[in-house]
């Protein structure tokens, strides 16, 4: 009896460690500030690899400030200010040995409005690559047709690459601009309400897009769709007024929640 | 009780309406007056022209004879004047809107240096042949040359291409400086290859409009003691020159000496508008062709 006692506690720690191992970005006491305005209160928040972890919560509660602190693009605003650490893969984003260009290779991002640039397809795709230094024509070539086709929309576009990608419907457009974020070979993959500007069929095949990614990114998703939060994501995390109100399986969260904010929040009580 | 009373409104309209008749009149005839007088001013300029505008005036150097005189010395001296303009203004004016628009966080010396911008632009331009004359000619020890005169008119300029390369900047859209931004692309990566592009044709129509004003200013030209009467057509950035604007100045002050001065001096107005109309024009082609696509 006693054995097997021991031999589940040694599963777990097991299991245990296996996660650790496998979480990508760790968030510990994160606050921060515009100006006097205190946006984001004591986050807690460990990202696992290769799934899909959804943030969702009311606007303003501080979704989209944490997604973008998560590549530093919040400090565009120079106003910001913030506190405690954000590791992604065992570094500090926040130290100072820790180039944001850097960052920002290994982690991509999804706007919520589709921005490709007034270029070609094929000049959007390879400007991520190009500014990292590829200059090799047939390499560049490879990375095109390889990330067009992760974001499936190679069939799409694959004879008119040198159009303007504004000759793109909007829903394409913003599976190019996924495209082009994979061109990079990024790790993880912040998408900012990736959907919300489109219509419900580009909606679908962003989500199954985002379903096929997962195999081989990490995939953080804010979104203001509580369905599409429980369509395609692993773990959810609710925001309000700042902070992590409560972070778990997807279908817990939506099935069970342990806070009561949270099971208003998704029946639709508030929000 | 009844306050409107339908007898009164009715003796009144006939006035009314004259009344709002009479104020559409007014105001069309107003706006119609400035064109007027343009286009009678105009008119004169181009009889008097007539007859003396033909490829020998634009080919030939300068002569006191007014029948073998030309004004090639005075086209080409304003070509050169240019050829320090343009790349001057754009260099200088350029940098200093992307270091406002992208790099400078709002402290003092950011809205010093836009206050000093504003205000350099209401500055009259004699005083800016004045700053050429004592810091290029004299300082500089340049000489009245077309280096020094260039220098000078960028100066007097750079406002032009400042207020218009910053607004072309700020209406880059955010969004495609954060995708290329999150991509880790550095500032001036993502200035060079993403802003600057797509800024461009705002920036070419300001470098044009300002090259248009330069090319019609005469007071600097005056202050730095650019000379009446030169024959010798420059070659070089150092030599000695005199430009459009000068020539019709000095040949409308002679014309009392020589009348048909005064019909020379009508013959370069005509090409000089002729240069200036093409060039605003260019710049309004280009500024509807690019407009907004994205």
């Amino acid at each position: 009896m006693n054995q097997v006692i021991l031999k589940q506690k040694e599963q777990k720690e097991i299991e245990n460690r296996k996660n650790e191992s496998s979480i990508v970005y760790d968030t510990k006491k994160l606050n921060l500030w515009y100006g006097n305005t205190h946006a984001l209160k004591d986050i807690d928040l460990p990202v696992q690899e290769r799934s899909v972890t959804a943030i969702i919560g009311p606007s303003g509660c501080g979704k989209s400030t944490y997604i973008k602190t998560l590549n530093r693009m919040v400090e565009m605003n120079p106003e910001v200010r913030t506190t405690g650490k954000v590791h992604y893969r065992g570094r500090n984003i926040f130290d100072s040995s820790y180039p944001a260009e850097e960052l920002r290779t290994r982690v991509g991002m999804v706007f919520q409005k589709p921005n490709p640039f007034p270029k070609s397809i094929f000049d959007n795709v390879v400007y991520g690559p190009k500014i990292h230094g590829i200059t090799d024509k047939k390499i560049l070539q490879k990375i095109v047709e390889k990330s067009l086709r992760g974001a499936a929309i190679w069939d799409e576009v694959k004879d008119r690459l040198k159009e303007n990608a504004y000759s793109l419907s909007g829903g394409q457009q913003q599976r190019l601009c996924i495209a082009r974020c994979l061109a990079v070979e990024p790790d993880v993959i912040l998408m900012d309400e990736p959907t919300s500007a489109l219509d419900p069929k580009s909606t679908l095949k962003v989500e199954e897009l985002i379903q096929e990614l997962k195999q081989n990114y990490s995939i953080i998703i804010v979104t203001h769709n509580m369905q599409q939060a429980a369509r395609i994501s692993d773990k959810t995390a609710f925001f309000l007024n700042g902070e992590v109100i409560e972070y778990d399986e997807t279908d817990k969260i939506f099935s069970n929640p342990v806070d009561k904010r949270t099971e208003d929040y998704i029946t639709g009580r508030f929000g | 009780m009844q306050f409107m009373d339908m007898k009164v409104v009715q003796s009144r309209m006939s006035k009314r309406l004259l009344l709002n008749q009479m104020t559409k009149w007014l105001f069309l005839a107003s706006a119609i007056f400035g064109l007027l007088v343009l286009a009678v001013l105009l008119y004169r300029v181009i009889v008097d022209s007539l007859g003396w505008i033909n490829i020998d005036f634009l080919t030939s150097v300068l002569s006191t004879k007014p029948e073998i005189a030309g004004i090639k010395g005075a086209i080409l001296g304003t070509v050169w004047l240019m050829i320090i303009v343009g790349p001057v203004t754009m260099a200088l004016g350029v940098s200093t809107a992307i270091y406002i628009e992208e790099y400078a966080r709002p402290s003092k010396l950011t809205s010093f240096i836009q206050t000093n911008i504003s205000n350099l632009a209401g500055v009259p331009s004699i005083v800016f042949g004045l700053l050429g004359l004592t810091v290029f000619v004299r300082l500089f020890g340049i000489g009245s040359v077309i280096l020094a005169g260039g220098l000078t008119m960028s100066l007097l300029v750079l406002p032009i291409v400042v207020v218009a390369s910053q607004e072309a900047i700020r209406a880059v859209p955010s969004y495609l400086r954060e995708a290329s931004y999150g991509m880790g692309a550095t500032k001036w990566q993502t200035i060079k290859n993403v802003v600057l592009p797509v800024a461009l044709p705002g920036i070419l129509t300001g470098l044009i409009l300002a090259i248009s004003r330069a090319i019609g200013e005469t007071a600097p030209l005056v202050v730095i003691g650019i000379p009446a009467l030169l024959i010798p057509v420059p070659t070089s950035i150092f030599d000695r020159f005199t430009a459009m604007p000068m020539q019709i100045y000095y040949w409308t002050i002679d014309s009392v000496l020589v009348a048909e001065y005064a019909y020379l001096a009508a013959a370069t107005i005509v090409i000089l508008l002729l240069i200036l109309f093409t060039l605003n024009s260019l710049a309004i082609i280009i500024r509807n062709k690019f407009d907004r696509r994205y």
